[in-house]
C-alpha cells in the first residue's frame, strides 16, 4: 500500500511546529504503525535531507505506555482498546492520508516532534499513589483473603499503562481517568484502606497543580483509553474525594 | 580462580547466618552515603526504594520517560515462589533443586538457595504494596504451573504479572521520590562508570532531552539495566533494551559471565516480514492449556502452508504432539530450551505450518472444550452439554486466564486464536549471561554491583519460566539491602568525591569524544542496517544451534561489521539535542563488540548445556551433552581491548545436589 502522512515536526519545546507531508510506499498490511515510521525514518536518514521523526516507543507490545501518537484526531488511532504500537496497517487503505500529531495538553509539553513530557504523571503517583509499606513489613500474603470480585476489579483499574491518551482525548485535558484508576485500585483493596483519605486528597491536589483541566464527564477519555479503563473509576474517585474531604474537615 | 565469597556452613543456614553477621551501617551514617541505581525495572525499582527506606541517599536513572516503563512491565506469565499454598509438595529445597536442574547444572548453589529462601517474602511484599494477583473464590491467591516443574508455584495477574509487580515496585519508588529520599533521573542514559583508586565512584549520564553530559558521584553504583537479547536485533525485548551500561562497566574492569547463554523462548509470534522490528512473546503460561503440534505427514504440512488445508480439519490421529510424544513426564511443560529445539527440529524436518515453514501450532481447542467446558457444564448442572456449549463455556474460562494474550495475538496477526490454533516459533527472549557477580552481587570492580537480568547469577545455562521476576525482586528487595552493608560499612568515612575530580573529567571527555565520533562519520547507512546484519549472524550462528565452523565465521564477520560501522554509519542531528538515532548508534556499537564475545564464549565452551547447544555435542537422541569434567565452571571474561579478552573461571561446586544428565522424559 501507499500511504500519505502529514506529520507534526517541531525541533524542540521552544520552537514552532508544523505539519509536513511524507509519502511512504510499499507498506505491508502486516506492518505495525510504528514499523511504517521505522521505514520512513530509515529513508530520511539515508537521504540525509530531513532529520528522522522523533517519537516515543519502547515495548511495542501495548504495555509500557510509551508510544503516544494522535492519529487522525484520535489518540492511538482508529481502533478501540489498542495502543499506537499495536495498531497495524491493515486498519488503513491504500492511498489513505493520515495526520499524526503529538498529545496536546499544557501539562504534557512537546519535547520534539511527536514526543512529549509526561513526568507530571510520575509526580501524581509520588504524591500518594502507593501503599506505605516498607520492605520487610509484610505479613504472609494469604493471611489477608480478598474477595475475588474486588481483586478482579482492582486489577482492571491497575491495568492502566500511564500513556496519557485520556488526557489527549479530553477537551479539557483532564487526567481524571488516570488518577481515578490508581485511586480505585488502592481503594478496592484492604491494604489501601488506612491511607485512602490522604491518598485521594494529595493526588487530586497534585493533579490540579500540574495544570490538568477539570472533568466535565464527557467520557472521551474512557472511549479512547487503550486499556478500556472504565468511567466507574471516576465516579469512585469522586466519592472517595468527597468522603475524604468530610473526613478531614471533621478531624 | 575467581572468589565468589560464598559464606561457609550448610546451605540451609548460609544466608541466615550471613544476615546476622554482616556489618551494619548505623542510621546516621546511612544518610551520608550515596548510592546510584541505574535502571528502574523490578531489580532497580525495588533496590532503590528499599535502600532509600533504609536511609541511604539514592539517585535512580532510567532511559525511558518514566521508571514505570522499564521492560519488566512486559513480563506476562508469572512469578515463582516456594509458598506451597497448593499443598502439592513444594518447598524451598524443591525450588532450589528445580532451578539448578533447569539451569543444566551451571548455576551457583548458594545463590540459588538464597533465591528460593526469599521467594515467599516477595509475594508477601508485593501483596502488601497492592499488587492485585489472581485469586480464587475463597479470596486466597491462585497458582499455575510453569515449565520444568511438577508443582504449581507460579503467582500471576492475568497475562500482566510483570506490569503489576513493576507498578507495585514503582509506587514504592515514587513514594521515596515524594519523600525526597530518591532523586529520579528519567530520560537519562548511563554512558560510563567512573572508577577512582580501584573503586567505582560514580557514572557519566546523558540527559536525553538536552543531550548534556552529567557527572554523578556515588559511594556505590548498582547496575540494574536488564538483559542484552537485542544483540539479535529481533527479540522479545523492548526496542531500547541494551547492553550499554553493562558493557561500559565491562570495559572498565567488570568481568562478563557466560555471555553465550541465551534463552530462546519457544512460544513467540513468528516473523511476518522484513519490516519486523521486534518479536512478541506468547507467555509460557499458555502451555498449561495449549498443546503443541505439527502434522504427522509432510504432505499435510505442505497443504497447510499452501492454504489448502485448515488445521482444524486435521484429524486427531494425523497430528504429532511431539512434546507429549518425546517427553511424556513433562509433556508440553518441558523447559524452554528443550521445547525450542524440538520446534526447530520439526520445522527443519519439513513439518512447519506457516508460509516460511517456521511455525508450529499451539492449540487450545482440546482443553477449552474438554477441560474447562466440562468443568463449567458440571458447575451449571448440565449433564449432556453439546459440543458448542462446551466450546462456549471453555471460551469464557480461557478468556479470563489469557484474554490479553489472545487479544494481542489477534492484533498482531489478524487471526482469531479462539477459533484457530495459534502459530508460534522460538525467539530470543532472555540472557542468562551478564556481569559476573559474587555472593554479594558485587562485580569484579569494588563498589560496582549488578542486579536482575544484568547479572549472570542464578539461572545457569537456562532459566525456568517465572524465575526472572523472582530474581529481580529478590536481588532488589531482599539481597542487596544486606550485602551492600558489607561494603559500605567500610566507606562511612569517605566524603563525597567532587565531580571535578580528574577521573570524572576524563570519563566525560571519553564519552563526549565517542558521541562526536559517531556523528562525524556521516556515512551512508542508518544504524539499523548494521544492527540487522549483526542480528542475522547471531541468530544463524549463535542461536538455537551452534558449531565450530559457524562461530568462527561469525567472529570474523562481526569484526568486519564493526569496521564498516565505524566508517559508514550515518547518525543525523547533533549531540546537544533529543536524538534517538544517536542513542541507538551508541547501543549498536556496543552490541557489535558484545556479539563477538558471545561467539567466542560459545566457541570456547566445548559442550552443550541448557540454551547453549553445540551440534557437535549431543546425545544420540539429540539432547544436550554436557561435559562436567571440563566445563563445570562459569566463564568470566576480562576485557583487555576491543576484540581481546582473557578468560577467567569460577569452578562450580555441587555439594547439595547430585549432578546428573537432565531428563524430562
Ligand atoms: C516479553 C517478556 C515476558 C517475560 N515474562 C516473564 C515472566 O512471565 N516471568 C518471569 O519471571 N520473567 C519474565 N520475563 C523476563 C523478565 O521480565 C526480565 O528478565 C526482568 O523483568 C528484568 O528485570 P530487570 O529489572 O533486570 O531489568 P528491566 O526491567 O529490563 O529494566 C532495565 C532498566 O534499566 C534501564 N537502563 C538500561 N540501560 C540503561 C542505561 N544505559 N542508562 C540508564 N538506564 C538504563 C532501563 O531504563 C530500565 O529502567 C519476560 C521478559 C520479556 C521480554
Ligand atoms: S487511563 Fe487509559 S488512557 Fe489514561 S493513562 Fe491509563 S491507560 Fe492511558
Ligand atoms: S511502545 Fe509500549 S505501549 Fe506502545
Amino acid at each position: 500500500m501507499n500511504i500519505n502522512l502529514k506529520v507534526w515536526r517541531q525541533k524542540n519545546g521552544k520552537s514552532q511546529g508544523k505539519l509536513v507531508d511524507y509519502k511512504v510506499e510499499g507498506v505491508s498490511p502486516d506492518m505495525s504503525f510504528l514499523e511504517m515510521f521505522d521505514v520512513l525514518n530509515d529513508r530520511l536518514v539515508s537521504e540525509g535531507k530531513d532529520e528522522p521523526i522523533a517519537f516515543d516507543h519502547d515495548c511495542r507490545e501495548g504495555i509500557c505506555g510509551m508510544c503516544s501518537m494522535y492519529i487522525n484526531g484520535r489518540p492511538h488511532g482508529p481502533n478501540q482498546g489498542v495502543t499506537t504500537c499495536q495498531l497495524h496497517m491493515r486498519s488503513f487503505k491504500d492511498g489513505d492520508t493520515i495526520v499524526v500529531e503529538p498529545w496536546r495538553a499544557a501539562a504534557f509539553p512537546v519535547i520534539k516532534d511527536l514526543a512529549v513530557d509526561r513526568s507530571a504523571f510520575d509526580r501524581i503517583i509520588a504524591s500518594g499513589g502507593f501503599i506505605s509499606v516498607n520492605t520487610g513489613n509484610a505479613q504472609d500474603a494469604n493471611s489477608l483473603p480478598i474477595a475475588k470480585d474486588n481483586a478482579d476489579e482492582a486489577f482492571a483499574a491497575a491495568a492502566c499503562i500511564g500513556c496519557g491518551a485520556c488526557v489527549a482525548a479530553c477537551k479539557n485535558s483532564s487526567s481524571m481517568l488516570f488518577v481515578s484508576a490508581k485511586v480505585s485500585q488502592l481503594a478496592l483493596l484492604p491494604q489501601g484502606d488506612p491511607e485512602r483519605n490522604t491518598r485521594v486528597l494529595n493526588m487530586v491536589a497534585q493533579m490540579d497543580s500540574e495544570g490538568f483541566g477539570a472533568c466535565t464527564n464527557t467520557g472521551a477519555c474512557s472511549a479512547e483509553c487503550p486499556k478500556e479503563i472504565s468511567l466507574t473509576n471516576i465516579a469512585r474517585l469522586n466519592r472517595e474525594y468527597f468522603a475524604a474531604q468530610l473526613g478531614s474537615d471533621r478531624s | 580462580m575467581l572468589d565468589s565469597k560464598i559464606p561457609q556452613g550448610p546451605i540451609e543456614s548460609k544466608w541466615t547466618k550471613y544476615k546476622s553477621t554482616v556489618p551494619l551501617v548505623n542510621p546516621a551514617n546511612k544518610r551520608s552515603l550515596e548510592i546510584i541505581v541505574v535502571g528502574t525495572g523490578l531489580a532497580g525499582a525495588s533496590a532503590a526504594a528499599t535502600l532509600a527506606e533504609l536511609g541511604y541517599k539514592v539517585k535512580a536513572f532510567c532511559f525511558q520517560d518514566s521508571p514505570r516503563r522499564a521492560h519488566s512491565i512486559a513480563a506476562q506469565g508469572g512469578i515463582n515462589a516456594a509458598k506451597n499454598y497448593q499443598n502439592d509438595g513444594d518447598s524451598v529445597y524443591r525450588l532450589f533443586y528445580d532451578t539448578i536442574k533447569g539451569g543444566d547444572y551451571r548455576a551457583r548453589e548458594a545463590n540459588v538457595h538464597r533465591l528460593a529462601e526469599v521467594s515467599g517474602n516477595i509475594i508477601d511484599q508485593s501483596v502488601a504494596s497492592g499488587v492485585p494477583f489472581a485469586r480464587e473464590y475463597g479470596g486466597l491467591l491462585s497458582n499455575r504451573s510453569f515449565g520444568g516443574t511438577q508443582v504449581q508455584r507460579t503467582f500471576y495477574a492475568a497475562g500482566q504479572t510483570g506490569q503489576q509487580l513493576l507498578l507495585g515496585a514503582y509506587s514504592g519508588l515514587q513514594r521515596q521520590v515524594g519523600l525526597g529520599n530518591v532523586r529520579l533521573y528519567s530520560r537519562h542514559e548511563m554512558l560510563d562508570v567512573v572508577n577512582i583508586d580501584g573503586k567505582c565512584r560514580g557514572i557519566i549520564a546523558r540527559d536525553l532531552v538536552s543531550g548534556k553530559l552529567e557527572r554523578h558521584f556515588g559511594h556505590a553504583v548498582l547496575l540494574c539495566t536488564g538483559g542484552y537479547g537485542n544483540v539479535f536485533f529481533l527479540s522479545t525485548n523492548a526496542m531500547g533494551s541494551n547492553v550499554t551500561a553493562a558493557w561500559k562497566a565491562h570495559k572498565k574492569g567488570a568481568f562478563f559471565g557466560n555471555p553465550c547463554y541465551t534463552q530462546i523462548h519457544p512460544t513467540c509470534i513468528p516473523v511476518s516480514g522484513d519490516h519486523q522490528s521486534k518479536l512478541t512473546l506468547m507467555s509460557e503460561s499458555l502451555r498449561n492449556d495449549g498443546r503443541i503440534w505439527v502434522p504427522k505427514r509432510k504432505e499435510d504440512a505442505a497443504a497447510i502452508r499452501e492454504g489448502k488445508l485448515n488445521p482444524n480439519d486435521l484429524k486427531e490421529e494425523d497430528r504429532d504432539y511431539y512434546l507429549e510424544r518425546r517427553y511424556p513426564a513433562f509433556g508440553n511443560l518441558v523447559p524452554r530450551d528443550v521445547a525450542s529445539r524440538a520446534a526447530k527440529e520439526r520445522c527443519d524436518a519439513g513439518f512447519g505450518v506457516n508460509k516460511t515453514g517456521e511455525a508450529v501450532y499451539l492449540d487450545f481447542a482440546f482443553n477449552m472444550k474438554y477441560k474447562y467446558g466440562k468443568q463449567v457444564a458440571t458447575l451449571k448442572h448440565i449433564t449432556d452439554p453439546t459440543e458448542e456449549q462446551l466450546t462456549a463455556f471453555g471460551h469464557e474460562v480461557i478468556k479470563e486466564k489469557y484474554g490479553n494474550l489472545f487479544d494481542m495475538y489477534k492484533q498482531i496477526t489478524g487471526v482469531d486464536p479462539y477459533k484457530n490454533p495459534m502459530m508460534i516459533y522460538p525467539a530470543v527472549h532472555y540472557t542468562m549471561g551478564g556481569l559476573w557477580v559474587d555472593y554479594n552481587l558485587m562485580t569484579t570492580v569494588p563498589g560496582l554491583y549488578a542486579l536482575g537480568e544484568a547479572n549472570f547469577s542464578d539461572h545457569g545455562a537456562n532459566r525456568l519460566g517465572a524465575s526472572a521476576l523472582m530474581q529481580g525482586l529478590a536481588d532488589g528487595y531482599f539481597v542487596i539491602p544486606y550485602t551492600i552493608g558489607a561494603y559500605l560499612a567500610n566507606e562511612i568515612s569517605v566524603k563525597p568525591i567532587s565531580t571535578d575530580h580528574e577521573a570524572f573529567v576524563k570519563a566525560e571527555n571519553e564519552v563526549s569524544d565517542r558521541l562526536n565520533k559517531l556523528l562525524a562519520i556521516k556515512g551512508t547507512k542508518p544504524v539499523d542496517y548494521f544492527h540487522k546484519r549483526l542480528g542475522k549472524i547471531m541468530w544463524d550462528k549463535c542461536g538455537m544451534a551452534r558449531n565450530v565452523e559457524g562461530l568462527t565465521w561469525a567472529i570474523s564477520e562481526i569484526q568486519k561489521i564493526r569496521e564498516e560501522f565505524w566508517k559508514d554509519v550515518r547518525v543525523p542531528g547533533d549531540a546537544n539535542e533529543f536524538n534517538p538515532e544517536l542513542e541507538k548508534a551508541g547501543r549498536v556499537a556496543d552490541f557489535i563488540e558484545l556479539g563477538e564475545l558471545m561467539c567466542k564464549d560459545a566457541l570456547e565452551r566445548n559442550e552443550s548445556c541448557g540454551g547453549h547447544f553445540r551440534e557437535d555435542y549431543q546425545t544420540e537422541e539429540g539432547e544436550a551433552l554436557r561435559d562436567d569434567e571440563n566445563f563445570k565452571h562459569v566463564a568470566a571474561w576480562q576485557f583487555n581491548e576491543v576484540g581481546n579478552w582473557t578468560l577467567n573461571k569460577e569452578d562450580l561446586v555441587y555439594e547439595n545436589i547430585k549432578i546428573a544428565q537432565r531428563s524430562y522424559k
